[in-house]
């Protein structure tokens, strides 16, 4: 028989089993309802125990019936179906027979003449133990977390989104309730150890662990297959190239910008088409904002306090999405950055808001890197040169452009280069009526706009437009930032 | 009441601690909220007999109803108006 003690605080079962025949059932499953005289047949002749999983006054005819509605014995037992019939003996489980099996059933009690006047067989139903509803809060309960932030008891009274304000967790919007079990089922998307170090996130230089990676990236509002993404936004924002920590406090617009590439920005659902830097698409929304909540909450950089920036830009909440390579006429970013095409991949760049180029009448290669060339000229300012990088994202319709002229991504950069090669005279101090500009001793040199390597082209965009955008950068190279492209690990 | 897990280094307690208590309460504006269960106006009216004589300035609150939780207007204005709260239950 068994015992019941009812003591949930252990991490075991608290079921204590002597030899003999176990059978959990529910109400809620036509099949336990079928048996119920079995059951009871069984409980007479037999030393039979059931156990309820939704009701213990069923199966009625069965006396003492064992609540199992808190699931322990269920989940500990890893059932999938009702009904179940275990035998124990000396403690230990010796076999089970799932469903209703008339010769299973009679084979496996010893028992003849079960249900004669019941169908033969009949499959049975799902497990309560193993209901998606159910299952995670299950394993908080039973599981033995293996969580290690701190608890924090909100009162009863207290409104959960309005209580995570108030702590100062949130970027301004509301964000997700980090509850064990959301945390749980967020560190099921990727197969890294809840403790493992990411990276070191400044301003505060706090080890982060995959865990409170997953805690903030379930407050942005990430679904767990989206983890890996932002984990290795996390590793790749917190290394000395991209260096985060410049870049958050800087007075200047700039932060994190976050392109996809690979076949798992697909997968997630990620937009790299119409409207690709805007709103509306889960993915792109919650991995970039789960990295900037990692930097507030864990890193300690918050607007007004390490963040110094004048007027900083929209995309600060978030700024990421991806690259079309589909419908490129180029390699992957990632690619021309020195992966293997086919790996999924982040590259970060130290981005301030999005700036329109307009030509809607250049069906020439050429005309159209003029064009490009112009705009992106007046990246920070006209008269100041290689100090910012950029991101030039092209959009389809432009790229068809360089597509029929036979113009690889390389070329594109070539001649935008040449064309961004500014006699010195234009930039010094003065010139053009504009203080601002470079010392005199530039006047008598030919510069590039970018340094090698500072301009990124990205393809994305909605199908109809004439239409590109330019991404202006903070501080470029060694003094600033670099672009980071990292592979994305499950 | 739910439990959340802390998403930050975790360098700041988790409870948010009250200010340091006055020295004195000489000068200071005491608020006294009556939370409307019968006969509270007779303690608080004894309570602010002696904050006066201690030198305070007494500012008297009342919630609409002991049932529920202080508006919170009335939480605003008080903390507006009052350096000192003293928060009580008795019944």
């Amino acid at each position: 028989m068994l015992d019941w003690s009812g003591d949930n605080s252990e991490q075991k079962s608290v079921v204590m089993i002597r030899d003999g025949l176990v059978a959990v059932v529910k109400r809620d499953c036509p099949t336990c309802v079928l048996v119920a005289p079995v059951l009871a047949d069984l409980a007479d002749r037999t030393d039979l125990v059931v156990l309820s999983q939704d009701d213990p006054d069923f199966p009625e005819g069965v006396d003492g019936v064992v609540d199992d509605t808190d699931l322990d014995f269920s989940w500990h037992h890893d059932l999938d179906t009702v009904p179940t019939v275990l035998r124990f003996e000396a403690g230990e489980e010796t076999g089970r027979t799932v469903g209703w099996d008339r010769e299973q059933w009679e084979a496996f009690t010893g028992v003849t003449e079960l249900g004669t006047d019941l169908p033969p067989w009949r499959p049975g139903c799902g497990s309560l133990s193993v209901d998606p509803n159910l299952t995670d809060e299950l394993a908080v309960r039973f599981g033995g977390s293996v969580l290690r932030s701190r608890r924090i008891e909100l009162a009863a009274l207290e409104d959960e989104i309005e209580a995570l304000f108030e702590r100062g967790w949130t970027d301004g919007l509301p964000v997700v309730p980090p509850t064990e079990a959301r945390v749980l089922r967020m560190l099921e998307g990727t197969t890294r150890a809840p403790d493992e170090i990411v990276a070191v996130v400044p301003p505060d230089l706090v080890e982060c662990t995959v865990e409170k990676v997953a805690v903030n990236a379930v407050m942005a509002g990430c679904r767990p297959e989206y983890l890996p993404v932002v984990l290795a936004a996390v590793e790749a924002a917190c290394t000395d190239e991209f260096n985060m920590h410049g870049l958050l406090a800087t007075t200047y617009f700039s932060g994190p910008l976050i392109v996809v590439n690979g076949p798992l920005a697909r997968r997630l659902g990620m937009n790299s088409g119409g409207n690709a830097l805007g709103q509306g698409n889960r993915a792109n929304l919650t991995i970039g904002r789960a990295l900037q909540l990692v930097i507030r909450n864990v890193g300690g950089g918050r607007p007004g306090g390490v963040d110094r920036a004048t007027l900083g830009h929209p995309g600060k909440l978030s700024f990421c999405f991806a690259e079309d390579e589909e419908g490129s006429p180029w390699e992957a970013l990632s690619v021309h950055r020195g992966l293997e095409p086919g790996v999924d991949a982040v590259t970060l760049f130290a981005g301030e808001g999005v700036r329109g180029i307009v030509d809607q009448l250049s069906r020439e290669a050429d005309s159209l890197a003029r064009s490009m060339a112009a705009c992106l000229r007046t990246t920070a300012h006209p008269k100041l040169v290689l100090g910012f990088d950029a991101v030039l994202v092209v959009s389809p319709e432009h790229a068809r452009v360089f597509r029929e002229a036979g113009w690889t991504r390389q070329r594109l950069i070539d001649e935008l280069t040449a064309l961004l090669t500014i006699d010195g005279q234009e930039l010094v101090r003065g010139a053009g009526g504009i203080a601002e500009g470079l010392p005199d001793a530039f006047a008598a040199m030919t510069l590039p706009k970018f340094r090698a390597g500072g301009l990124l082209v990205v393809h994305a965009g909605g199908g109809a437009g004439l239409f590109s955008a330019i991404i202006g950068g903070w501080v470029s190279g060694q003094g600033g930032s670099e672009p980071v492209t990292k592979e994305i690990r499950p | 009441m739910s439990v959340v897990l802390d998403p930050t280094a975790e360098a700041s307690p988790a409870e948010r601690t009250l200010l340091g208590r006055p020295a004195s309460i000489e000068g200071l504006t005491v608020g006294l909220l009556d939370i409307s269960k019968p006969r509270g106006d007779v303690f608080l009216d004894q309570m602010e007999a002696h904050l006066r004589d201690r030198g305070a300035t007494v500012e008297r609150f009342a919630k609409p109803t002991f049932t529920k939780p202080a508006p919170a207007d009335l939480r605003y204005e008080i903390a507006q108006r009052c350096h000192v709260v003293i928060e009580a239950l008795a019944d």
